[in-house]
């Protein structure tokens, strides 16, 4: 192929430049996941969580995002990703392959709850007993306050989960949740309340649309874990990165933006709850 | 007064117009009924086409049962804000295959899992219509809304429906949009086309009443030929207005005719009368002077004779004279006129204008000799060049012209006297009726006896700064 001289060498001159200014590490990039846990749709600040870990841990930094939990768990079991922010279900916070890192502060504590809201014009429920019959929006199979409590909460009623709603459907985030019920798709939904007030914050206009009916007991936040593969140094750099945050000027911005307050040593006994409630559904699905 | 009666300077505008506007309006009318028929049509077929390219979304949820999947699908068309004016489609429904809705638009009317028959009369045919089955094709119900159904055919199953729902009157936005731009055209067209209806109304109708003005005064006066300018075309009505003017010249050369027919039947009249008076004074008369002269010679010089004498002598001489001018007597003896006999009158008459300050201007161009008597020719040309040196203005001018022209003496005398009043031209040939105190005025009734005689024809004719006199004198058998 004929090919310009001049073009050749500009080629040629771009490359070595690229060489030459190529970033200081060469290592592969640290592979974190994100799930809908968090509001994974906001590309602009995933930019900025990015370009912050990058900077945290001089390393490239890839943010894995999933619209389900179940393939970014997938991710995880094979190895496809480093470390990721799953959900507080016991496959995660007791699974020996993974380390807990850090746990998020939410409202000055690592807890978090499940809302039960509805439609704004909706005043009269106040409670999920109330819901029956009528359609309920699930978050995601695997999500604990978005499928799990719902159902822990309908077998507590004395009532059975699998015909207590006229139909559900799953939106697989918690932000589609809450517009589904915005929208009046479904006339309920448990959605995590860090997700709620988070996009309280942001988009007011949508939340004003559903109304908290309940909220649930508190709940630990949902860890960030690691692959226990993950090397100890890197481990400890990641760990440091997100608990030096709230000292960081860049890294205090960005907790504004995320809605947390910052990070803390994760205590495997926030998660204790949880376990329990997954344990009693499991034997009771077991039982039947 | 009737509609009908109207001048044709109103009615022709109001009938162009009228039809004008009626044209306008009945193109409108036909437009706007093809358009809004295309519109409907146009716009559902939009809508299918809408509709299968999100069914074929649709299915793989539908099949996974993924409600709010669905639901973000079918939400898509509705963000398209500010296109709205051409998105018509008001809900849409996506139904199970149990007719029942899967997920909608508007799930607060349209609940998820709610019975199609529970929405409406409309919902209610559509229902019926459903479960007739179908064959893959769109169903379309029409009633307080439209309802388009696009079956969710996924390997010769059918999973579902979509339901495109629109108001009744979809199209009308866009139909109303459509309206406002063809009024707006017809709105310019009209201020186009009916003021230059208007003046071409007026064009014709203008014209046609002058025309109709002067018909109407035929009969009480010559008519008065139209202006060229007024109407330059060549078409009925130019054809119309120029027949008008050659029957209005028609009429007034008939009428000059008349009024020259009875000229010379008075002057014939007075012709034959004077000369019968002239003849009868004549006889006496010559005894009279012979006796007068015996009397002059033999008779004894009394005093009181030899102081009547002469006065008797000077008033049968101007008895003579006048008699004499009144007995025109054309077949006299006379020799052939030669170009000299012609030549010495503008001798003869350069002279006399001079005294005024008058310029000759002559043009002769008559060949050596014609046989036409040359003491009546000089006569004629004498009188009506003494006339004119007479009537023209001081400092003045007179052209002369004689000629030949198809074998006749033409001669043309004019001046740039005064025009002559038309009460004395119809008089002019008659005998005293000259204004002027000099001479007897009997000159112009001498030239016309002459030119009657000689079988010639005289004309007169006075403008202001130019009056003329045009002779014309067959040629005799003299030699």
């Amino acid at each position: 192929m004929e090919t310009n001289p001049w073009a050749r060498f500009a080629l040629g001159l771009a490359l070595l430049c690229s060489l030459a200014f190529a970033p200081a590490w060469a290592v592969a990039p640290l592979r974190i996941g994100l799930t809908p846990a968090f509001l994974h749709d906001r590309y602009s600040l995933l930019a900025e969580w990015k370009g912050y870990l990058e900077k945290k841990l001089q390393r490239p930094v890839s943010l894995v995002i999933r619209d389900s939990y179940q393939e970014t768990m997938d991710l995880m079991r094979q190895g496809a990703l480093d470390a990721a922010w799953l959900c507080d279900c016991p496959y995660v916070t007791q699974n020996p392959k993974f380390r807990l890192l850090a746990t998020p502060v939410f409202q000055g504590r690592p807890y978090y709850r499940a809302y039960l809201i509805v439609p704004a014009r909706d005043k009269t429920t106040h409670s999920i007993a109330a819901l029956k019959h009528k359609v309920f929006a699930y978050t995601d199979p695997h999500s604990n306050v978005g499928f799990l409590i719902p159902k822990y909460d309908i077998v507590q009623l004395g009532d059975d989960p699998q015909d207590f709603f006229r139909r559900t459907f799953y939106t697989w985030s918690h932000r589609k949740a809450i517009e589904a019920v915005a929208e009046g798709v479904a006339q309920g939904a448990y959605v995590s309340a860090y997700i709620w007030e988070s996009l309280h914050r942001l988009e007011p206009g949508l939340t004003e649309r559903t109304r908290v009916a309940s909220r649930s007991e508190e709940y630990g936040f949902p860890p960030f874990v690691a692959h226990f593969s993950m090397p100890e140094a890197t481990f400890q750099a990641l760990r440091k990165a997100l608990l030096d945050m709230p000292r960081d000027p860049d890294g205090r911005a960005l907790l504004q933006k995320t809605n947390l307050d910052g990070f803390t040593l994760p205590d495997s006994k926030l998660y204790l709850r949880m376990q329990e409630i997954v344990h009693t559904m499991a034997g009771r699905n077991a039982g039947l | 007064m009737r509609v009908f009666d109207l001048s044709l300077r109103h009615k022709l505008p109001l009938w162009g117009g009228f039809l004008i506007v009626v044209s306008a309006l009945a193109v409108v009318s036909g437009y706007l009924v093809q358009a809004r028929g295309n519109l409907e049509r146009n716009m559902l077929a939009r809508s299918e086409i809408l509709g299968r390219s999100l069914g074929n979304s649709l299915l793989g949820h539908l099949a996974h049962d993924d409600v709010w999947r669905a639901y973000e699908v079918i939400k898509g068309p509705f963000d398209a804000g500010e296109l709205k004016d051409f998105f018509q489609v008001e809900q849409i429904l996506v139904l199970d295959e149990f007719h029942d809705v899967f997920v909608s638009t508007q799930p607060e009317r349209y609940p998820v899992q709610s019975r199609l028959a529970d929405l409406g009369p409309d919902f209610v045919e559509l229902a019926a219509r459903l479960s007739q089955g179908g064959d893959g094709h769109s169903l379309n119900v029409q009633g307080r809304q439209i309802l388009l159904a696009i079956p969710l055919v996924a390997d010769g199953v059918t999973l579902g429906h979509l339901v495109l729902v629109h108001p009744a009157g979809f199209y009308w936005p866009r139909f109303i949009n459509l309206a406002q731009r063809a009024a707006w055209i017809t709105l310019l067209t009209l201020a186009l086309l009916l003021p230059i209806n208007w003046f071409w109304g007026r064009r014709l109708a203008v014209p046609l009443g002058l025309l109709v003005e002067r018909m109407s005064t035929i009969g009480e006066r010559p008519p008065q030929p139209l202006s060229a300018s007024l109407y330059p075309y060549h078409d009925e009505l130019g054809r119309l207005f120029q027949a008008y003017d050659r029957m209005a010249l028609e009429l007034a050369e008939k009428e000059e005719m008349k009024q020259e027919m009875v000229r010379s039947e008075r002057l014939a009249a007075l012709g034959r009368l004077s000369a019968s008076v002239a003849h009868e004074i004549n006889n006496p008369l010559g005894g009279l002077i012979t006796a007068v002269s015996t009397l002059k010679h033999h008779a004894a010089p009394d005093p009181v004779t030899q102081r009547v004498m002469p006065l008797l002598e000077r008033g049968l001489e101007q008895i003579r004279e006048i008699v004499a001018a009144l007995l025109v007597e054309a077949r006299a003896k006379s020799h052939t006129l030669s170009v000299h006999d012609v030549e010495d009158v503008r001798l003869l008459l350069a002279q006399k204008g001079l005294e005024r300050g008058i310029h000759l201007e002559w043009h002769n161009d008559l060949p050596e000799s014609l046989p036409l008597p040359a003491t009546m020719v000089r006569q004629v040309l004498i009188n009506l060049l003494l006339n004119a040196v007479q009537s023209a203005d001081e400092q003045g001018q007179v052209r002369a012209d004689i000629g030949m022209a198809e074998g006749r003496l033409h001669i043309e005398i004019v001046n740039d006297g005064p025009e002559v009043p038309a009460e004395v031209m119809n008089h002019l040939f008659e005998p005293f009726t000259g204004t002027r105190e000099e001479g007897h005025g009997l000159g112009l009734w001498v030239t016309y006896q002459i030119v009657q005689q000689l079988g010639g024809q005289i004309r007169a004719s006075s403008r202001p700064g130019q009056t003329r006199f045009q002779v014309n004198l067959p040629l005799g058998e003299q030699q």
